[in-house]
């Protein structure tokens, strides 16, 4: 019955090869806080298929701000004034309206603002490193940051890690949930980084590597940088194939 | 043949780092005025259907050493086994009860946990109920993926032993390690092992 359409197709499963891999020993941390063990592969279920949905209600107006959103009354964040922007769709091209993005970053010397944390570099009074916002009906997002500094890390003697933000990622199904992190094109650390290198191929490297768009650029304020995610995707059964004439 | 499928390659997941409360529970660590609190701190909006119950534990890594920097979240239906998301066609769920928490483990202790409801039972794909359970997913400084994991309930033993999930696991001698302890009235007790003996058992979903 190959062409009946499966009633309870799924999500497609994840491609393991295509995201860094538990244990990458370069990444010393991961060298104990990696299962052993197989993952189990199942099908998704409902309570995979699922997820919690949020609402612009629940932002704050400065949410999507990071200049702004921790900065006395007139105050503004240090740094290079950026936009970033790009669209979420899911593996088939299909755009995620109303994902949940939350961006946490370094400021722009490097220094992030957390209770564990003491690089010599100092905090910027006026900076606090957190944003979030909605996506729209077709999947695009924007927020307004100040670019992050590049930061030391006790990992190898030396380890530096490129400036990149760090994005928390809901689509419509717990299965979609995802972390990664943008870096910035051009940025001669990511070759060198630990963490990046737990990638295995260099195209998937790539696509977290956002790019400088020149046209979304505001002249005299702010730099825009191009960042485009891509969620997991429900199965496509051969019937729906066949429906579209392929 | 049909078009290749996926035609895009999803975005490649990188470890949430340590400083992953910044962003997901900022008053966690003194960042106080941004968010009015941190999402997923509550559950419950009000009165809720069915049981409360709370969860804690720890993480621990390879070495038995505790995570103090781990942040954990959990989805699951509410105590008719009901989802609260638009996707939902079976019913409506509590409104009172948001099915999804976030929880970071504390920075000194790493307990964690989670004030919540005893959730109802929900189908499998082909209609066998399964036994009431929480998914939860893992992610921390070192974890370069989010891990999948599912909670179950010591006192659920006989929806247990029929569960679609737990009865298709070949490592039997594994399946404690998805089992929260009951310690109380309400209470429950579920650790995760990253790595090593008892190694919880974690899905690719």
């Amino acid at each position: 019955m190959k062409n009946t359409p499966d009633p309870h197709a799924g999500y497609a499963a994840r491609d393991r090869a295509w995201h860094p891999p538990a244990l990458h020993p370069p990444y010393k941390t991961s060298v104990m806080r990696s299962p052993s063990a197989p993952l189990l592969s199942l099908p998704t279920s409902l309570g995979e298929e699922t997820g919690p949905v949020f609402g612009q209600a629940m932002l704050g107006d400065m949410d999507h701000d990071l200049v702004h959103n921790y900065a006395e009354p007139g105050e503004s964040a240090i740094g290079p004034r950026i936009i970033v922007h790009g669209r979420v769709t899911d593996e088939t091209g299909r755009p995620v309206s109303n994902a949940l993005l939350e961006v946490w970053q370094a400021n722009a010397g490097g220094r992030y603002r957390h209770k564990k944390e003491g690089y010599l570099a100092p905090l910027d009074p006026n900076f606090g490193g957190c944003g979030r916002v909605l996506t729209d009906e077709q999947g695009f997002y924007e927020f307004r940051t100040i670019q992050p500094g590049a930061y030391p890390w006790p990992n190898g003697g030396n380890d530096w890690r490129p400036a990149h933000i760090h994005f928390s990622i809901f689509g419509a199904a717990f299965a979609q949930r995802l972390i990664t992190q943008m870096y910035f094109e051009g940025d001669p650390l990511i070759p060198l980084c630990p963490i990046i290198g737990a990638i295995p191929q260099k195209e998937a490297v790539q696509s977290l590597i956002a790019e400088l768009d020149m046209t979304r650029t505001v002249p005299m304020d702010a730099r825009a940088w191009r960042f485009d995610i891509v969620l997991r995707g429900k199965r496509q059964t051969l019937f729906e194939n066949r429906l579209e004439g392929l | 043949m049909t078009r290749r499928y996926p035609i895009l390659k999803e975005t490649p997941s990188q470890t949430a780092g340590p400083y992953v409360h910044i962003g997901m529970n900022p008053n966690v660590t003194g960042i106080h005025g941004v968010y009015e609190a941190d999402l997923g701190a509550a559950m419950k909006t009000g009165a809720v259907h069915g049981e409360e119950i709370t969860i804690t534990g720890t993480v621990a890594d390879g070495m038995g050493s505790i995570l103090k920097d781990v942040v954990l979240e959990i989805w699951q239906a509410d105590a008719d086994g009901l989802f609260n998301t638009p996707g939902e066609t079976r019913g409506t769920a509590d409104p009172e009860f948001s099915g999804w928490g976030r929880a970071a483990a504390d920075l000194q202790t790493g307990q964690y946990r989670f004030d919540t409801v005893k959730p109802g039972r929900v189908p499998w794909r082909d209609g066998r109920l399964q036994a009431p359970h929480i998914s939860v997913w893992i992610v921390a400084r070192g974890i370069n993926i989010g891990l999948h994991t599912r909670l179950y309930f010591d006192d659920e033993g006989e929806a247990n032993s029929e569960d679609p999930v737990l009865t298709r696991i070949e490592h039997q001698h594994r399946v404690p390690t998805l089992i929260a302890q009951k310690t109380g009235d309400g209470t429950y007790r579920f650790d995760i092992r990253l790595q090593g003996e008892n190694e919880t058992i974690f899905f690719d979903m």
